[in-house]
């Protein structure tokens, strides 16, 4: 008997859905979707795993010991600011429209500022594939706005955050964090607005950018080098990295970018759907594809496979595969894994040390180089058998090609000027490079007053 | 009362340390250490290859009773042995006085191994 109850209970469940499905095709109540709801919140939640710990982890193993709180710091620190940034303004910068129309294309306004003129019951102006059509006859998302909102919050936090890489190991504490600051309103919410707002004007041109190749990855890496050259070279650099402190935080860190950029990726297409499952798949493939071209150079070129090199390897193919996740499939992302551990290899092992800047932990090298290549390659590889409206090159679709280079190319300018005025800007107030003695001792020590490996019972 | 000191190979400690319990020495202190010297390590960062300029191995303390310094420093001489560069040194030096906190006893007698 109870078993029949239950059949019962599961039939109406099914006729119930049925109903809501059938509303929502003819368009009269706009409702959320639970399932895309539930699946974007878990997604926000790993991204935010990608900063703290996964990043701190990556960056703070690679570092000495004696920074390694102080990149700690600057992860966590970010997280807690740029958050706040976010509501106050940043996702209105970023994602809002402006009331004053020759802006619209560059800056979003005031209007949600705060988060004012936003309900609880709102629905996601943003969406890839799940729509419908709200009271007002405009297309609106299935999850509510405000998941919306605190998904692309944890995007602003982890962009200054990658930064970090650049600049480790010798950057004063006040004027890093001022600096990020500065950056994020400046360069990252405008940026995240051309590529991303339904007013952005390279969104208009069409440039691709599934989950923040060009907003993320080459906004930071480009913002990286910039950063690296202006501060200056570690007292201890030698022309070559100098050796983690930590290989096992490394791994840690690479493990859980790896696991939070299933959230960043597959959470991108804004719902629980097929879309979401090829960005979930094609993330692990390009990552699987790099981790292993890396490691297999380490092991033919210099005899023996690094950990640190498959982990590199691994986050260089999270980093590529983001603009396209949602645009191509398994051949693409194999041949994405591929490419992007050749040319970041080269990058970091021959390339950088031949031009002599140094970026600390190859935030520019894996992040801007890779970020790059991602962009590009998706204009190359974009499949319509993933979305129909969407093909690269291969495809014959070479106009998508020169969009995707106009997007890196404007990204790369406007970030690379922008940071070095930031950066001049700061540097006035506030000495952004850390006292002669200070690097000497650890920025543990002379930033926060703290050790990090003690011999204490 | 000697002291004996010796730099090995970190590889080598189980070998020393069995050699020593045979000879009948089974109190002492050890450490990992850092040091300069020709046989310095390669270190790969990301495709980057060099020379760490630096060394790892492992120090050794011990202070025995006169008559078995001998013993002691043949069998870290044998059990240490690789042949390669880097083998390590042992260093011997006299002990003015030593005492033992619990009894307050002094001299060879405050010693563990007789």
């Amino acid at each position: 008997m109870k078993k029949y109850s239950i059949a019962i209970l599961i039939l109406l469940g099914v006729f119930s859905s049925n109903v809501v499905a059938q509303n929502t095709i003819s368009h009269i109540t706009p409702s959320i979707s639970a399932g895309d709801t539930a699946w974007m919140l878990v997604a926000t939640a790993f991204v935010l795993l990608m900063s703290i710990p996964g990043l701190a982890l990556f960056y703070g193993g690679l570092v000495r010991r004696k920074n390694v709180l102080n990149v700690f710091m600057q992860v966590f620190v970010l997280v807690a600011v740029i958050s706040i940034e976010w509501v106050v303004v940043g996702y209105s910068n970023a994602f809002g429209s402006n009331s004053i129309d020759f802006l619209k294309p560059f800056i979003g306004g005031f209007h949600w500022a705060f988060l004012e003129n936003i309900n609880l019951s709102d629905l996601s102006p943003y969406f890839i594939s799940h729509s419908q059509l709200a009271a007002n006859g405009t297309l609106v998302g299935t999850i509510p706005h405000i998941v919306f909102i605190m998904f692309q919050c944890m995007f602003a936090v982890i962009t200054p955050a990658l930064i970090i890489g650049a600049f480790a190991e010798r950057i004063n504490f006040k004027g890093f964090l001022i600096f990020s600051i500065l950056w994020t309103i400046f360069i990252y919410n405008p940026v995240a607005h051309w590529v991303w707002s339904s007013d952005g004007w390279l969104f208009k041109l069409g440039a691709l950018d599934f989950a923040g190749g060009t907003v993320v990855h080459i906004n930071a890496g480009v913002a990286a080098i910039v950063t690296a050259i202006m501060l200056g070279k570690r007292r201890d650099y030698k022309g070559h990295a100098i050796p983690a402190h930590n290989i096992t935080y490394v791994v840690i860190g690479a493990g859980l970018l790896w696991f939070g950029w299933f959230g960043f990726n597959a959470g991108s297409g804004l719902a629980a759907d097929g879309l979401a499952a090829n960005a979930f798949m094609v993330t692990h493939i390009a990552a699987a594809a790099a981790a292993l071209t890396w490691a297999l150079l380490d092991w033919f070129i210099d005899k023996r496979p690094t950990v640190v090199g498959i982990s590199t390897g691994a986050v260089g193919g999270l980093v590529a595969i983001t603009p396209a996740a949602g645009f191509v499939g398994i051949p693409g992302a194999l041949a994405i894994g591929v490419l992007v551990s050749l040319v970041c290899f080269c990058m970091v092992a021959y390339v950088k040390p031949k031009l002599g800047y140094d970026d600390s932990l190859d935030a520019f090298g894996v992040h801007g180089i890779g970020g790059i290549l991602g962009a590009i390659l998706t204009g190359v590889l974009a499949s319509p058998f993933v979305q129909s409206a969407y093909s690269g090159a291969i495809y014959g679709n070479f106009h998508q090609l020169w969009i995707q280079f106009l997007a890196v190319g404007v990204t790369i300018i406007y970030s690379g000027i922008g940071t070095f005025i930031l950066f001049k800007i700061t540097d006035k107030f506030v000495s952004l490079r850390a006292l002669d003695k200070h690097e000497e001792i650890g920025l543990d020590e002379t930033q926060h007053g703290e050790t990090a490996y003690t011999n204490f019972d | 009362m000697k002291k004996i000191e010796a730099v090995i190979r970190k590889s080598k400690f189980e070998d020393v340390k069995q050699a020593l319990y045979d000879v009948g020495i089974d109190w002492f202190s050890y450490w990992d250490i850092t040091g300069l010297g020709k046989s310095t390590e390669e270190q790969v960062v990301r495709g980057q290859v060099f020379k760490s300029g630096y060394i790892q191995r492992r120090m050794i303390s011990i202070v025995v009773r006169d008559q078995n310094a001998e013993k002691t420093v043949n069998a870290i001489l044998n059990s240490g042995w690789t042949g390669e560069t880097g083998d390590g040194k042992i260093f011997v030096s006299d002990i003015q006085e030593t005492f033992r906190i619990r009894t307050k006893e002094s001299g060879p007698d405050a010693l563990f191994n007789k």
